[in-house]
């Protein structure tokens, strides 16, 4: 796995097996700089951390790459397309998946329904408004198999017990754990982590490192975190950035990164 | 000069506008909530002014009368209807404005009639400018309002009290750490928008004398789209939306073939610009944490 | 097993409850029990009901507040009626009927339509303004209308449909309307829409098309306000717009909220009895004092409201689960939960002004600070 500081030349055109690449991606509100001069390279299959202290700017770049707020500079692609300035429909159908710092459930629906509102979107669930009106026989083949596959889903995370539960019922960690699986449901090419651990105890924790490793090795996805928990990401990233007031601090393996000095300063404040 | 006629008239019924929608504006900004009884309690301030002067009262007597009576009734209104649902979703309350809104209007049907009782505030007549009758009425709404309006605004800006309300209208939690009583600014706030109703109540009922129980229910309704339109939660934006509204409303009934619907005109203009501007015309954007 | 036999009851209920009614009222009508009082009453009551239900797509299930459903109806009334006027002495009654009611809930599901556009881009309290500013727009421009045409301040003078047969079609067309309804709901659609209403910001990075869903929903709501507005053209025999404005509106969302949020048994329930209770008491009760029972439902809703939606009492709610005052009675139990429903302190600030901008951020926007990170460090 790569593990040196990869720092292309901008402006090569992303290619292979990279599969974000953002090229001086920047944002500011008003005067202020909230995320500038980002460069991203995460290849196929890695797990990429963002890390930070508050008010770096990590959630800013998630809703950038999502397509909540539009880019004021720069640009980046998803497998060598640009999806800069897209709607976050469109971004999520092209193959982004995120979950929310704070969490975003549907709270209303049974955890099985909410990963199967993920399942939307699928080619092999494809049924017309008018299908399911006139109930024709595709619409209850569809129902049948978006509720298998989101078994199947749920299994990973380990929530197919609950899986009629309302959602807003389960405990905190479990929340989480739906919103990953709710995201992994639209078959998305990145995934995108806004601090899965919050919130969450050690074993929980230790458990959700088990899962996204395995969400990674089965379902073919590249996943982004940002996380706090700094043993979390040392312990599961191939790759991290640092942020610090939108601009990169140090970017390459979790335990040169940690170590620079300027890191440690920016943490520490010294 | 036909049309200095229409542009005194606009800024006299726009004024009114003006206040009635101060009054939205000001519980929208504090409270997050439409408040759809706030034109009701220009009709019960209206019946307030019809019962004082029924019992010989002077106009003035009148006046204060509805004005205490409207401050009351909003208070109460408050404290019963809204402050329980305080943190709760903002449907609810809404409905439940709309509730009181119904409330309020059946009882005073249910105590007055339904046929329009005919309110006569003192007749001030008519003065002659460049050969164009303008009642004096207008230049007594178009005062007084503007009056009313300068007090209010250095009310919020230089009081106590007014800076609570506008730390409240950014963030109650905040403010309350702060030390302000939030639970007592929007009482406030409601007392000052249910006594501005009483006046506009009056300015109306001088302007034409007939009361029903349906008298504060379109004009609210418009007073809130100026609201909206000025941008809701900013005291100019109410003015300035108020304003516009009266202009038009003048304008348009001016000319026979579109006078009929001037209501139709008001409220397309509210759609053209909440789609151009959804936060209307000097409303503040907020963003949204994600 | 159990189980699964509680979750199609749940989705039969409805028909069952309109089919017994309409199958019940038939039969009385053709043995000759039933006077024309009694018609004119469940031509009512279902009208009523096919607003309810209509109206019900919108606020329970889209969680959007229309307050502008008479307006659809008014569209479909004058349309719908026009095309009775003009088509029942050349093709008979039954055509027109058909082609009637066709041509009002077409035109009425055009203006839907119209109307969801800016609520993609609107929401909460401004859509409700909107929509009351749509409804009475709708109603100014038929009352203003050539006299020729719409009969001006008279109103529409539209034929009667025999009264023996107007309330049979009437039923028929509810069930139609919850067919269509429910096969909605009870959808991926369904789920997309109940996702909308549960958090805007979540189902979009879901990928579900708002846009789309939100017309969809609009279109078929006010396409069966314009249907329930024919029938009424027919039953009523003159259309007049004064019938329609926002109190229209706000009397079809008052059904609405009594019935529960998103539960449409709830909604037909409080329809029928709002509407028959309206009816019986305007015997009893004559002039000013007819009004009292709007003193009733006001109250009723507030308290409604309230007791369901107070923060202060949800300690109450939970211990003594009475069920809301018009809801059926059931027992809480997780495993069959569906998302029809929904409680709204579980709904997020859907309607909250702040949010109305989420849809278009710029990021020139005058910078607020944002709230800490919460976490470590």
């Amino acid at each position: 796995m790569a593990r040196n500081k990869t720092v292309e030349a901008s402006g090569t055109v992303p290619s292979g097996d990279v599969v974000l690449k953002t090229e001086n991606l920047g944002i500011s509100f008003g005067g202020l700089k909230a995320v500038q001069n980002l460069d991203l390279t995460i290849k196929k299959g890695q797990l990429y951390g963002l890390v930070g202290p508050n008010g770096a700017g990590k959630t800013t770049v998630f809703n950038m790459l999502t397509g909540v707020y539009k880019p004021t500079t720069g640009r980046f692609y998803l497998c060598g397309e640009n999806l800069t300035g897209k709607g976050q429909e469109t971004i999520n159908h092209k193959g982004i998946a995120r979950t929310f710092q704070n969490i975003r459930l549907f709270n209303n629906m049974t955890v099985i329904r909410n990963v199967m509102v993920g399942l939307h979107n699928q080619p092999e669930f494809k049924c017309g408004v008018f299908t399911s009106m006139f109930r024709l026989p595709r619409h209850f083949k569809v129902e049948k198999a978006m509720r298998e596959r989101a078994k199947e889903i749920l299994r990973i995370v380990g929530l197919e017990e609950e899986r009629n539960l309302l959602s807003c019922n389960l405990p905190y960690g479990k929340q989480r754990k739906l919103e990953i699986a709710r995201a992994l449901a639209t078959n998305p090419k990145l995934l995108c982590l806004d601090e899965p651990a919050a919130g969450m105890n050690p074993n929980e924790t230790a458990d959700l490192m088990r899962i996204v490793r395995r969400i990674r090795d089965e379902y073919d996805v590249t996943i982004l975190l940002i996380e706090h928990d700094m043993k979390f990401v040392s312990g599961l990233c191939d790759e991290i950035t640092v942020l610090n007031f939108g601009t990169v601090l140090a970017q390459g393996s979790p335990d040169v990164a940690l170590n620079d000095p300027e890191v440690i300063k920016a943490y520490i404040g010294g | 000069m036909e049309y200095l006629k229409i542009v005194i008239d606009g800024l006299s019924i726009g004024s009114t506008y003006a206040m009635i929608a101060l009054g939205y504006t000001m519980v929208y900004g504090i409270a997050k909530m439409l408040n759809f009884a706030h034109g009701d309690v220009i009709m019960a301030g209206g019946y307030a002014m019809y019962v004082t002067l029924f019992l010989h009262a002077p106009w003035y007597v009148a006046l204060a009368a509805a004005v205490i009576f409207c401050t009351v009734l909003g208070i109460t209104v408050e404290k019963v209807a809204y402050k329980p649902l305080r943190g709760a979703s903002p449907l609810a309350v809404l409905i439940t404005a709309i509730g009181v809104s119904s409330l309020l209007q059946s009882l005073a049907q249910i105590i007055f009639g339904s046929a329009p009782k005919m309110v006569g505030i003192a007749d001030l007549g008519n003065v002659t400018i460049a050969g164009e009758n303008i009642p004096i009425s207008t230049f007594v709404t178009l005062g007084c309002s503007t009056v009313i309006m300068l007090v209010l605004t250095l009310f919020v800006k230089f009081t106590r009290t007014g800076r609570a309300m506008i730390a409240v209208s950014e963030d109650r939690d905040a403010a309350q750490l702060m030390g302000v009583d939030s639970n007592k600014i929007i009482t406030i706030t409601f007392a000052i928008g249910s006594a501005l109703a009483a006046f506009a109540a009056f300015f109306m009922l001088m302007k034409s004398p007939s009361l029903t129980n349906a008298f504060g229910a379109m004009p609210g309704i418009k007073a809130f789209t100026a609201a909206v339109i000025g941008g809701i939660g900013s005291i100019p934006g109410a003015m300035l939306g108020g304003i516009l509204m009266g202009v038009v409303e003048a304008v348009a009934l001016k000319f026979p073939l579109i006078a009929p619907y001037t209501d139709a005109i008001e409220f397309l203009i509210l759609i053209v610009i909440l789609l151009v501007r959804p936060t209307g015309l000097i409303g503040k954007k907020r963003r949204e944490k994600v | 097993m159990s189980k699964l036999k509680s979750i199609k009851w749940k989705h039969y209920v409805n028909y069952i409850l309109v089919g017994i009614a309409a199958v019940v009222f038939t039969a009385l009508s053709f043995a000759g029990e039933l006077n024309s009082s009694t018609l004119v009453l469940l031509e009512k009551v279902t009208i009523a009901v096919m607003l309810a239900v209509s109206l019900s797509l919108v606020v329970g299930f889209l969680g959007e507040l229309s307050l502008g459903h008479a307006g659809f109806m008014c569209v479909g009334a004058y349309l719908g009626g026009k095309a009775a006027v003009l088509l029942q002495p050349s093709l008979g009654e039954w055509p027109a009927l058909v082609i009637s009611l066709l041509v009002g809930g077409a035109v009425a599901a055009v203006f839907g339509v119209i109307i969801g556009l800016p609520a993609l881009r609107l929401r909460g309290d401004y859509l409700a303004i909107v929509t009351l500013a749509f409804g009475e727009i709708v109603r100014t421009v038929f009352m203003n209308a050539d006299e020729d045409l719409f009969g001006g301040t008279l109103g529409l003078s539209t034929p009667r449909f025999d009264k023996h047969y107007l309330f049979i079609i009437a039923f028929v067309l509810v069930l139609l309307c919850l067919w269509v309804s429910q096969n909605i709901i009870r959808s991926k659609h369904g789920r997309a829409i109940t996702a909308i209403r549960d958090n805007e910001i979540a189902a979009k990075a879901t990928g579900i098309n708002v846009t789309k869903y939100k017309l969809v929903v609009f279109t078929v709501s006010s396409f069966f306000a314009g249907i329930a507005g024919v029938l009424y053209s027919y039953s009523n025999t003159t259309v007049q717009s004064d019938v329609f404005d926002y109190n229209y509106s706000i009397a079809i969302l008052v059904m609405v909220v009594l019935g529960g949020m998103g539960n449409l048994t709830g909604s037909i329930i409080a329809a029928t009895v709002i509407i028959s209770a309206q009816v019986f008491l305007q015997t009893g009760l004559t002039g000013d004092l007819a009004v009292l029972q709007n003193v009733v439902y006001a109250l009723i809703t507030i308290v409604v409201v309230i007791y369901n939606n107070a923060p202060s009492l949800k300690g109450f709610r939970d211990k003594y689960n009475l069920g809301n005052l018009v809801k059926k009675f059931r027992k809480p139990d997780p495993a069959s939960v569906h998302d029809d429903e929904a409680k709204w302190d579980r709904v997020p600030t859907k309607i909250d002004m702040d949010e109305v901008l989420s849809t278009d951020i710029q990021p020139s926007s005058p910078f607020t600070p944002d709230k800490p990170d919460k976490g470590a460090n």
